[in-house]
C-alpha cells in the first residue's frame, strides 16, 4: 500500500489517518453475529487441526486404526448375542440382526465420537486458545470432522458384512450422504453447546459419557424404531435427531421398509435448530474463552 | 492515507478475580446459587457473567496510545502491569471491556513459541500445523519451509517426532516458524528468552532485521538490553495504565528508578526464606563504605564495597558469588566474580556460611543510580543456584571536590564509568627538526 504510485490516492476511501483498512477491536454487545466468513478465511487451519486429530488419534497404539473398526464391530457382536439372540429383538424386516445393529452402530459411533471430542475440544486446546487468535469455531468443527476417517473405515466393514450376508444396497444409497450430514449437524450442534459450557463448567466432561449412554437407549440403535407404532408418538420420538439419522441411514443402505417420513423431517428440523442455537451460544461465550478456560 | 497502524482509545480490560482464582465454577456451586435466585442466575450463567460478589480488577485502564507504520515499540512494566493483557487484546485473543482499538493490517502474535506443537508429530508436520495456527497460508509455508528449517538448524531431524527433540531443538524450531511470520504487525512477548546464548543472539538479529523490513512490532520484555537494542520508543505500563510513553532511555530509567530508592542491605534470617536452592542460599547482601559501614550513597572518589554472605549447603559444587551492576537504563556495566580469589577458584566448597566482599575502587562509576544483581553459580558448566535481580541499589554523586575525573568542570560528565586514566602528552615545538607534526596544506 505504501508503494502505491502517486496520483492513485484519489480513488481511495475518504482520507484516513490509517495505513490501510482498519479493523476495530471493541467489546461486543448482546448476541453477536456469527462471522462465518471469518471461519471460512481460516479453512486451512480447520484442515490442519482435523488432520492433526486424525494423525495423532492412533499414535502409540498397537492396533492403530483397527480400533476404528473394532469398537463398533465388537459392540455389534455383543448386541447380536444379548439383544438379537437372548432378548430376541426383531429388526422388523428380513435383515439379519448383526447387519441391522452394525448399520446403526456405524453412524452412532461417528456421532458419539464427534460429540465427545468436540465437547472436550476447547478445554483440550486451552493452550492454543490462550495464546493465539483464530475463530474458535474451528476447534469443535475439526473435532467432529476428524471422526470421518473412522467412519469411513467402519463403513467399509459394513459393506463387507453386506456382501457376506448377500444384501445389496438399493438405489436409496444416494441419500446416504444426507444422513451422514444430519449426524454431523447433530454432533456438532450438541458439541458446540457442550464445549462452550465445558469451558466454564468442567462437569460437562463427566456428564458426556452418561449423556451418550442414555441417548443410545432412546435412539433406535439396538432396536428398530418401528417398535413405536403410534403415529403421533413416532413424531415425538423424532424430536431426538438421532432417530432420523439412524432410521434414514438404515433405510438408505439396507433398504429397510418405509421411506423416511415426518419423523425424519422432525429430526432434521431439530438438528438444525440445535446447530444454529449452539453456534450462537458458542459465539456469545467465545469472548470469554481465553479468560476462563 | 496516513501512517497510523494502531490507535488505542480509552482501552480497558476487567477481570473477575473470583473467576481467576477458581478458574472455573462447578455446576454444584451454580446449582446452589440457582436455588437461591433461580431465574437471575440462569440468565447470568448463560451469558457468562460472574457472581456479583466476585471482585473485579482492571488489568488495563484508559490505555491510549498510537503506533505508526514501521515503528518498533517496546512495552515494559512490572509483572501484572498489564503488558500481556494488552498484547492479548491487540491480538484479539480476549475482548476489551471498554474502549476500542483500531488496527490497520494483519496482526500476528508471538505470545509463546511452540503453541500448538504436538509431540507426536514430526518437525515438518508441526511446522505446517504451527504455521497455520499462526495464520500463515499453506503456500506461504511451502515457500519459506527451507528457510525455516535452515534457521532452526535441525535439518537432520525434521522428520523425527518432536517428542524426541531436546528442549533446545524444540525451541529453535518453534522460534524459526514464528520468526518467519509475515504479518504487517507483529506482537512479541518475551520469546527471545529461548535457547542457548548463541541462538538468542541469532533470534535478536532476526528480530532486528524484521524491524528494519519496515514492519510494525510491539515488543514486550523484561530484558532492558533487548528493549534498548530493538526499540526507539517505549511505553511503560503501571497497574494497567500508561505511565510513560516516549524515548527508550528516559522511560526505562523512569521504570527502573520508580520506587527503587537506594537499598543498602537485604537480609534473610533462615535458609528456608532465602533465595537459592539446596546448594547455596543467600544470607545477606550489603553495600559498605570504606570503613565497613552500610551505605547507599557514595561520593564518586570513594570505594564501594559489596558484601555477599551465603550458605553453602552442598559441598560438591565449585560455585562462587557473581555480581552484575546495571546503570539506570538497565545497561549492564560490569560482571564480576570471585574467580580470581585463589582461595576459591575452581574448588568445591565446604559447608558453611561464606562471606565475600567485592571492592570497587573510587573514581570508577560515574554519577547516577546503580543496581546490583547477585548470582551464585558455577561458571563452567553454566549452573545457577541463586539469581536475584536488583537486590541492592546505590547512588554515586560528585560533590565537586575536584578530585574526580572531571576536576573543576562544573557540569555533568559523560559516560557510565568515570575512571581517571593516565594521559601522556609531549610537545614538539613548531619548525623543529622533527617537524612532521603538522601536515602542510596543499594548494
Amino acid at each position: 500500500m505504501a508503494k502505491r504510485p502517486e496520483g492513485t490516492n484519489r480513488v481511495d476511501f475518504p482520507q484516513s489517518e490509517f495505513f490501510g483498512p482498519v479493523t476495530e477491536i471493541a467489546p461486543s454487545k448482546g448476541w453477536v453475529n456469527l462471522k462465518l466468513r471469518e471461519v471460512w478465511a481460516y479453512r486451512e487451519l480447520l484442515y490442519f487441526l482435523t488432520w492433526r486429530d486424525i494423525k495423532v488419534r492412533y499414535k502409540q497404539t498397537v492396533l492403530g486404526a483397527a480400533w476404528a473398526i473394532l469398537q463398533p464391530f465388537l459392540t455389534m457382536v455383543v448386541f447380536s448375542l444379548f439383544f438379537g439372540e437372548l432378548a430376541g429383538i426383531k429388526p422388523g424386516s428380513d435383515i439379519p440382526y448383526p447387519v441391522f445393529s452394525y448399520a446403526g452402530l456405524v453412524p452412532w459411533t461417528f456421532f458419539v465420537y464427534g460429540l465427545t471430542q468436540s465437547s472436550n475440544s476447547l478445554v483440550g486446546n486451552a493452550q492454543l486458545i490462550k495464546k493465539v487468535f483464530f475463530p474458535r469455531l474451528v476447534v469443535p468443527v475439526a473435532s467432529v470432522l476428524s471422526g470421518l476417517v473412522d467412519f469411513g473405515l467402519a463403513f467399509a466393514v459394513l459393506i463387507g458384512m453386506m456382501l457376506v450376508y448377500g444384501i445389496s444396497p438399493s438405489i436409496n444409497v444416494l441419500w446416504l450422504p444426507l444422513f451422514l450430514l444430519l449426524a454431523f449437524i447433530t454432533a456438532l450442534g450438541v458439541g458446540l453447546w457442550l464445549s462452550a459450557l465445558n469451558v466454564e463448567f468442567r462437569d460437562i466432561r463427566y456428564m458426556v459419557p452418561f449423556l451418550t449412554q442414555f441417548w443410545m437407549f432412546i435412539s433406535p440403535v439396538v432396536y428398530p424404531s418401528s417398535l413405536i407404532e403410534n403415529g403421533l408418538l413416532r413424531i415425538l420420538y423424532g424430536l431426538n435427531p438421532m432417530v432420523g439419522v439412524l432410521d434414514g441411514f438404515r433405510w438408505a443402505i439396507l433398504g429397510t421398509s418405509g421411506a423416511p417420513g415426518p419423523m425424519v423431517a422432525v429430526s432434521a428440523v431439530v438438528a438444525v435448530i440445535v446447530l444454529i442455537s449452539g453456534t450462537f451460544y458458542f459465539r456469545r461465550m467465545e469472548r470469554s474463552f481465553a479468560d476462563v478456560v | 492515507m496516513g501512517d497510523l497502524v494502531i490507535r488505542s482509545q480509552k482501552l480497558g480490560k476487567q477481570y473477575r478475580i473470583g473467576a481467576l482464582q477458581k478458574g472455573y465454577r462447578t455446576l454444584r456451586e451454580s446449582i446452589v446459587d440457582a436455588a437461591k435466585a433461580p431465574w437471575h442466575l440462569l440468565r447470568r450463567s448463560i451469558r457468562g457473567e460472574g457472581a456479583p460478589e466476585d471482585e473485579l480488577i482492571w488489568a488495563l485502564r484508559d490505555v491510549d496510545f498510537e503506533v505508526r507504520q514501521g515503528e518498533v515499540l517496546g512495552v515494559i512494566g512490572r509483572n501484572g502491569a498489564g503488558k500481556s493483557t494488552l498484547l492479548k487484546v491487540l491480538a484479539r485473543i480476549t475482548e476489551p471491556t471498554v474502549g476500542r482499538v483500531q488496527v490497520a493490517g494483519r496482526v500476528g502474535s508471538l505470545l509463546e513459541v511452540g503453541t500448538g506443537f504436538h509431540p507426536e508429530l514430526t518437525g515438518r508436520e508441526n511446522t505446517y500445523l504451527n504455521g497455520a495456527i499462526l495464520g500463515m497460508r499453506h503456500a506461504e509455508i511451502d515457500q519459506r519451509f527451507d528457510e525455516i528449517v535452515a534457521f532452526s538448524e535441525i535439518e537432520k531431524f525434521i522428520d523425527t517426532p518432536v517428542k524426541h527433540y531436546s528442549s533446545g531443538m524444540f525451541l529453535r524450531l518453534a522460534f524459526a516458524v514464528a520468526a518467519h511470520l509475515t504479518p504487517e504487525i507483529l506482537l512479541v512477548d518475551e520469546v527471545l528468552a529461548v535457547g542457548d546464548e548463541r541462538f538468542q543472539k541469532k533470534c535478536m538479529g532476526k528480530m532486528e532485521s524484521v524491524g528494519k523490513e519496515g514492519r510494525t512490532i510491539l515488543f514486550v520484555s523484561h530484558n532492558m538490553n533487548a528493549i534498548h537494542r530493538l526499540c526507539p520508543r517505549v511505553i511503560l505500563l503501571e497497574e494497567g495504565r500508561v505511565a510513560a510513553d516516549g524515548d527508550t532511555s528516559e522511560v526505562i530509567s523512569q521504570y527502573l528508578n520508580a520506587d527503587r530508592s537506594e537499598m543498602d542491605c537485604k537480609e534473610w534470617n533462615t535458609p528456608e526464606q532465602a533465595p537459592g536452592d539446596s546448594t547455596a542460599r543467600l544470607k545477606r547482601v550489603r553495600l559498605l563504605d570504606n570503613r565497613g559501614r552500610p551505605r547507599s550513597a557514595f561520593e564518586i572518589r570513594e570505594p564501594v564495597q559489596i558484601e555477599v554472605e551465603y550458605w553453602a549447603l552442598d559441598s560438591k559444587q565449585p560455585f562462587m558469588p557473581i555480581l552484575l551492576i546495571h546503570n539506570e537504563n538497565g545497561v549492564c556495566i560490569l560482571e564480576t566474580a570471585a574467580n580470581h580469589d585463589p582461595a576459591y577458584a575452581g574448588k568445591s566448597r565446604k559447608r558453611g556460611i561464606y562471606r565475600s566482599v567485592c571492592r570497587v575502587p573510587g573514581n570508577f562509576f560515574n554519577e547516577g543510580m546503580f543496581h546490583v544483581d547477585v548470582l551464585v553459580r558455577v561458571l563452567v558448566p553454566r549452573r545457577y543456584f541463586v539469581r536475584e535481580s536488583n537486590l541492592l541499589s546505590f547512588r554515586i554523586q560528585d560533590s565537586g571536590s575536584g578530585l574526580s575525573v572531571k576536576g573543576d568542570f562544573p557540569k555533568a560528565w559523560s559516560g557510565v564509568v568515570a575512571p581517571i586514566l593516565p594521559w601522556e602528552t609531549d610537545i614538539r615545538p613548531l619548525g623543529s627538526a622533527a617537524g612532521t607534526a603538522l601536515p602542510r596544506k596543499r594548494k
